[in-house]
């Protein structure tokens, strides 16, 4: 079974984040990265399958240098080679164009499931995952929690919504978008991280990958630090007075209790 | 003339309550750009739907109704919308941020070769063009977003971003309309089970008047029970951030957040929740929000509106101790 991984690398959860002076991004060297978090549960559940099913694990990214240290990562962590789209200004890219662009790294690659995380801790857009399988034609599943594979269908579990699942079946080759907390990532061993220096990693052009006449359908203008709209009102005293407080703004301000 | 189609959304003959949401939003953009807005819904036996959105300020209700649409698929809604999108020619597409719309809507756009600005929180309009505001890195930046290329341009809202009471009422019922939709069972590449539930009484938060959420400074499992009383007390569910569940305290249904439950209640009661913008996604949608906790630098202060800086070990038994002596 030969699998892909799509890759995002982000900002650390931790970074305290500042505006670029183009108000395009953020400043990338006042930070650190990390892999996307839904997206290590995507490669864990691609390596488990290969370990079940054999064939190999492909990672995908699009991004600056830096992203090389996430490829190494999932190389590591036991992916057997990579695609790089190198460009430094990913950023600028929408949705559908992201898509595109990965859509064009896998060109000529044969892959029986290709794996995203559902969501990026960037962008937030949600939506690589299901246009990279309406621009390849393959059918999908997103917010996955568990996969199955019998007779080459694909049996997975989507999450819904209020506790809500359901189970969905499809041919391969096909797209799912994987939901946090599916496995339990893994981590490189010595082993790994030994072999991954002899993986290849292909580096590929943007202008290579994302067809010509893929023009923009979105443009994000700027980017900032929303301002605080809420003021909050401290209620003070001692425990009994606050609490009391409390209560009576929730009954006579805001009018919830009554 | 150029139109505005909101997407509804229904499960088991019940309308999302997001469906409302993204409505008040299409009226909305309908009102600052001078245009109708029509509604659409797909299913099965979707009389009753349509009748209730009918009673809205509309031009028209479409119903979309199918064998093959009677479970939810991708490709089915893809297909039947897109067919709708192309009769209509609409300049703009809202549908509400649902688990289901994320799973269709992208399809949808990506189709038709149009974009999709996915989980808005508001827009304003600039000239005639709107420019939608979104938010990115988790929450701690926004984003001005606009349309390039032409029309239908397709956007999704956020839950709790408009208010489904803010949805105008109409002078009399509008037409309801259905749309022949051509499918062919071959077209529909997943095959969908029944949805099912795990928990025996699974709960739904987004339903929730009034939610108490507990965070790392709850402590202990046991210590619970006592959010759980105030819970009660205040006739509202209860509920968690993310290491809460991860550690089994409250059921994964309970946690709320990026990866659980978006909610908008009217109260939601910050129990020593810290904020992590994780949490404070799934929640700042809440009309009220009241933070507990310690540590008065904790950011769940930056988006409540009342705050007590203190131990909610002695805060909440005082809280519990008013509202009995007040319900005596």
């Amino acid at each position: 079974m030969n699998i892909l991984v799509c890759l995002k690398q982000v900002p650390a959860k931790d970074a305290t984040l500042r505006i670029s002076d183009d108000s395009a991004w953020v400043r990338e060297a006042d930070i650190g990265f990390e892999v996307n978090e839904p997206d290590a549960f995507a490669l864990e559940a691609g390596l488990q399958l290969k370990e079940k099913f054999g064939g190999e694990v492909v990672v995908v990214t699009l991004g600056p240098e830096r992203v090389r240290q996430a490829i190494k990562e999932a190389l590591a962590k036991g992916a057997d080679r990579a695609l790089h789209v190198q460009d430094d200004k990913f950023y600028q890219l929408d949705p559908l164009q992201m898509a595109a662009a990965l859509a064009g790294a896998v060109k000529g690659e044969k892959f029986d499931l290709l794996l995203t995380g559902l969501q990026s801790d960037d962008h937030g857009f949600g939506q690589t995952g299901v246009l990279l399988a309406e621009l390849l034609g393959l059918p999908h599943a997103t917010i996955i929690m568990e996969i199955q594979v019998q007779d080459g269908r694909l049996r997975v579990k989507r999450e819904l919504e209020a506790g809500w699942f359901q189970w969905v079946e499809m041919p391969l080759p096909a797209v799912l978008t994987i939901q946090s907390g599916i496995n339990k990532p893994r981590y490189a061993s010595l082993k790994g991280i030994m072999a991954a220096k002899k993986k290849e990693i292909r580096g590929l052009e943007r202008s290579t990958v994302l067809p010509a006449d893929a023009r923009p359908t979105q443009q994000t203008k700027r980017i900032y630090v929303p301002e605080k709209t809420k003021k909050t009102e401290l209620l003070t005293g001692t425990v009994k007075e606050a609490a009391g407080k409390l209560l009576e703004k929730l009954r006579h301000e805001a009018r919830i209790l009554s | 003339m150029a139109k505005i189609l909101v997407i509804a959304e229904q499960q088991q003959g019940k309308l999302h309550r997001q469906s409302w949401e993204a409505l008040a939003a299409g009226q909305q953009l309908g009102e600052k750009l001078g245009q109708p807005v029509a509604v659409a819904l797909a299913g099965k036996e979707l009389a009753a739907l349509a009748k209730e959105l009918a009673a809205k300020k509309v031009e028209g209700v479409w119903t979309l109704e199918h064998d093959l649409l009677a479970r939810y698929t991708p490709d089915g809604y893809a297909l039947a919308f897109r067919q709708l999108v192309e009769k209509l020619q609409p300049s703009y597409v809202v549908l509400p941020h649902t688990y289901q719309v994320r799973d269709f809507a992208p399809k949808l756009a990506a189709s038709l070769q149009r974009g999709l600005i996915s989980d808005c929180i508001g827009f304003r309009v600039e000239g005639n063009v709107p420019v939608f505001v979104r938010l990115m890195f988790q929450g701690k930046t926004n984003a001005d977003t606009v349309f390039a290329g032409e029309p239908p341009w397709f956007v999704t809202v956020q839950a709790g971003a408009f208010r489904a009471d803010a949805v105008v009422a109409g002078s009399a019922a509008a037409a309801v309309q259905k749309f022949d939709v051509a499918l062919e069972a071959g077209e529909i590449r997943t095959k969908a089970e029944e949805p099912f539930r795990e928990a025996k009484q699974a709960v739904d938060l987004s339903q929730a008047e009034i939610i108490v959420a507990v965070g790392r400074g709850i402590k202990e499992a046991q210590n619970i029970e006592l959010a759980r009383k105030l819970a009660s007390l205040l006739g509202g569910e209860i509920a968690a951030s993310r290491p809460i569940c991860d550690e089994g305290w409250l059921p994964m249904e309970r946690q709320v957040g990026s990866s659980g439950q978006t909610v908008a209640p009217k109260l939601y009661l910050a129990l020593g929740i810290s904020g992590a913008i994780q949490h404070v996604v799934g929640m700042k949608g809440s009309r009220t929000v009241v933070a507990i906790n310690k540590d008065a630098n904790a950011p769940i202060f930056e988006v409540a509106d009342y705050g007590i800086v203190g131990d909610l070990f002695e805060v909440v038994p005082a809280l519990i101790a008013e509202l009995e002596k007040a319900s005596s």
